[in-house]
């Protein structure tokens, strides 16, 4: 039922403009089988896709690049819910799939809502769950869970070590440069996510000294494409930040926020959503709520997931990798 | 020398007797600008939205909002001059509209959940 829908929303979705000249049959493909447990390469345009039985596999592909990192994503930790009233365990499950990669990542990438209610304790659960991940360092940003009360002063205090602003920064690894933005805070009466004009600012500088063959990863909280305006999943000025991003060759965008995998190309950008390791929420439009998605005990971990990354060098976009916690 | 000092007790309990009395009347005629409510009416949240999205209430009437939602949601004025602290799921906000006017408010969380009180 559930992998019914998902494919559903992802047939919508991607009706988008695609000037790539990427095989529209074969990325549909692909996609129906993200959300359980999917394998897609987009590679020089050309799109190959795997089933994914275990993740073992992935090692065997000739996908392991110059590069590979993992995301993860609203972790919640505090919610106690019917949705998922042991948010800790799921962590623990994702952090797993992380130790069980063939080779371990460079890095992990959390696209925010790391808490539920911005509780010290729930900051400090999150933190130590992740000390055990093979990969050391986790870079954050924050969602609008993580901001609660205090404007962001408490992630800035714990995340914010060398960023600008509400806590946008970025960073080269193996010839690729990684930019973390924030998109929840001075959130506007019956807007989206927003960025600001001071960060955006900063990004169209961030960007300047870079060769259009950079290969340009952006990561926020909330999706910097409309995918549901409705329910807020977009981002009130994310085309202003994306017009710095058109002469790069290859850009990838990493969010979180709608708890559940989604990918659109347009153009020289791929935008990608992650699951969210604590809870589903519902595909766009199907439910009164964004709320979060009670479904039977069984089906909850095939639900969450863990987002897997490769870079290969000299090829158009990176490999993005789906696998769930079930 | 007794007679003195009994004169000068005397004295200062008449006095804290005034200061008392003083606070009283103060006391009730604030009660009676603010914080005791002419009614009272509650706004539901529920699925991402404040029910009713727009009502009107009479000066001095106390607003409560009950967050019944899984996740937590605010209650801000678009000129951010009334803020609740964050509402958990069963939490409560209650604010008393002494001025007319009307007030357009959101959840800064959400921000696409939007409403309005009108207060005459
Ligand atoms: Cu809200």
């Amino acid at each position: 039922m559930a992998e019914k829908s998902a494919r559903k929303s992802n047939d919508v979705l991607l009706h988008d403009h695609n000037h790539d000249g990427i095989d529209r049959r074969g990325f549909l493909k692909c996609m129906a089988w993200a959300g359980t447990g999917a394998f897609c390469v987009i590679q020089g345009g050309v799109l190959n896709s795997y089933s994914l039985s275990k993740l073992a596999e992935v090692g065997s592909m000739e996908t392991r690049g110059e590069l590979s990192f993992v995301q993860i994503s609203d972790s919640h930790m505090g919610f106690d819910k019917a949705a998922n009233p042991d948010v800790v365990s799921t962590l623990k499950a994702a952090i797993d799939k992380i130790n069980a990669l063939p080779q371990p990542p460079a890095f992990i990438l959390h696209t925010g809502d790391i808490t539920h209610l911005s509780k010290p304790a729930e900051f400090d659960t999150a933190e130590q769950l992740l000390k055990s991940a093979s990969a050391k360092d986790v870079f954050y940003v924050p969602g609008e869970h993580d901001v609660l009360n205090d404007e962001g002063k408490q992630y800035l205090d714990r995340f914010g070590k060398g960023s600008k602003g509400a806590g946008w920064y970025s960073f080269e690894n193996k010839g690729v440069h990684f930019i973390g933005l924030v998109n929840v805070m001075n959130l506007k009466a019956g807007g989206l996510g927003n960025l600001g004009q001071e960060q955006l600012e900063w990004l169209e500088k961030d960007l300047k000294h870079l060769s259009k063959s950079t290969p340009v990863v952006v990561f926020a909280h909330i999706p910097l494409w409309s995918v549901y305006p409705e329910w807020g999943w977009g981002t009130d000025d994310s085309a202003q930040a994306l017009s710095y991003l058109k002469r790069f060759g290859s850009v990838t965008v990493l969010n979180g926020h709608i708890h559940q995998t989604m990918q659109k190309v347009e153009g020289n950008i791929t935008f990608h959503t992650a699951a969210s390791t604590a809870f589903p929420q519902p595909k766009p439009g199907s439910a009164p709520s964004p709320g979060p998605m009670k479904v039977p005990e069984e089906q909850l971990r095939s639900l969450l997931g863990v987002t897997d990354v490769n870079y290969v060098r000299g090829h158009h976009a990176l490999a993005v990798t789906d696998s769930s916690l079930g | 020398m007794m007679r003195t000092t009994l004169y000068t007790c005397t004295g200062l309990f008449a006095l804290a007797l005034v200061i008392v009395a003083g606070m009283t009347i103060l006391k009730r005629s604030v009660a009676a600008a603010e914080s005791k409510p002419v009614s009272m009416t509650e706004i539901k949240i529920d699925n991402f939205s404040f029910t009713p999205a727009s009502i009107t209430i009479p000066a001095g009437t106390e607003v409560h909002w009950k967050n019944n939602d899984d996740i937590p949601h605010n209650v801000v004025s678009n000129d951010h001059t009334i803020k609740s602290k964050v509402l958990d799921t069963g939490d409560d906000f209650a604010y008393t509209f002494s001025q007319p006017g009307t007030y357009d408010y959101f959840c800064s969380i959400h921000p696409k959940m939007t409403a309005r009180i009108i207060v005459h």
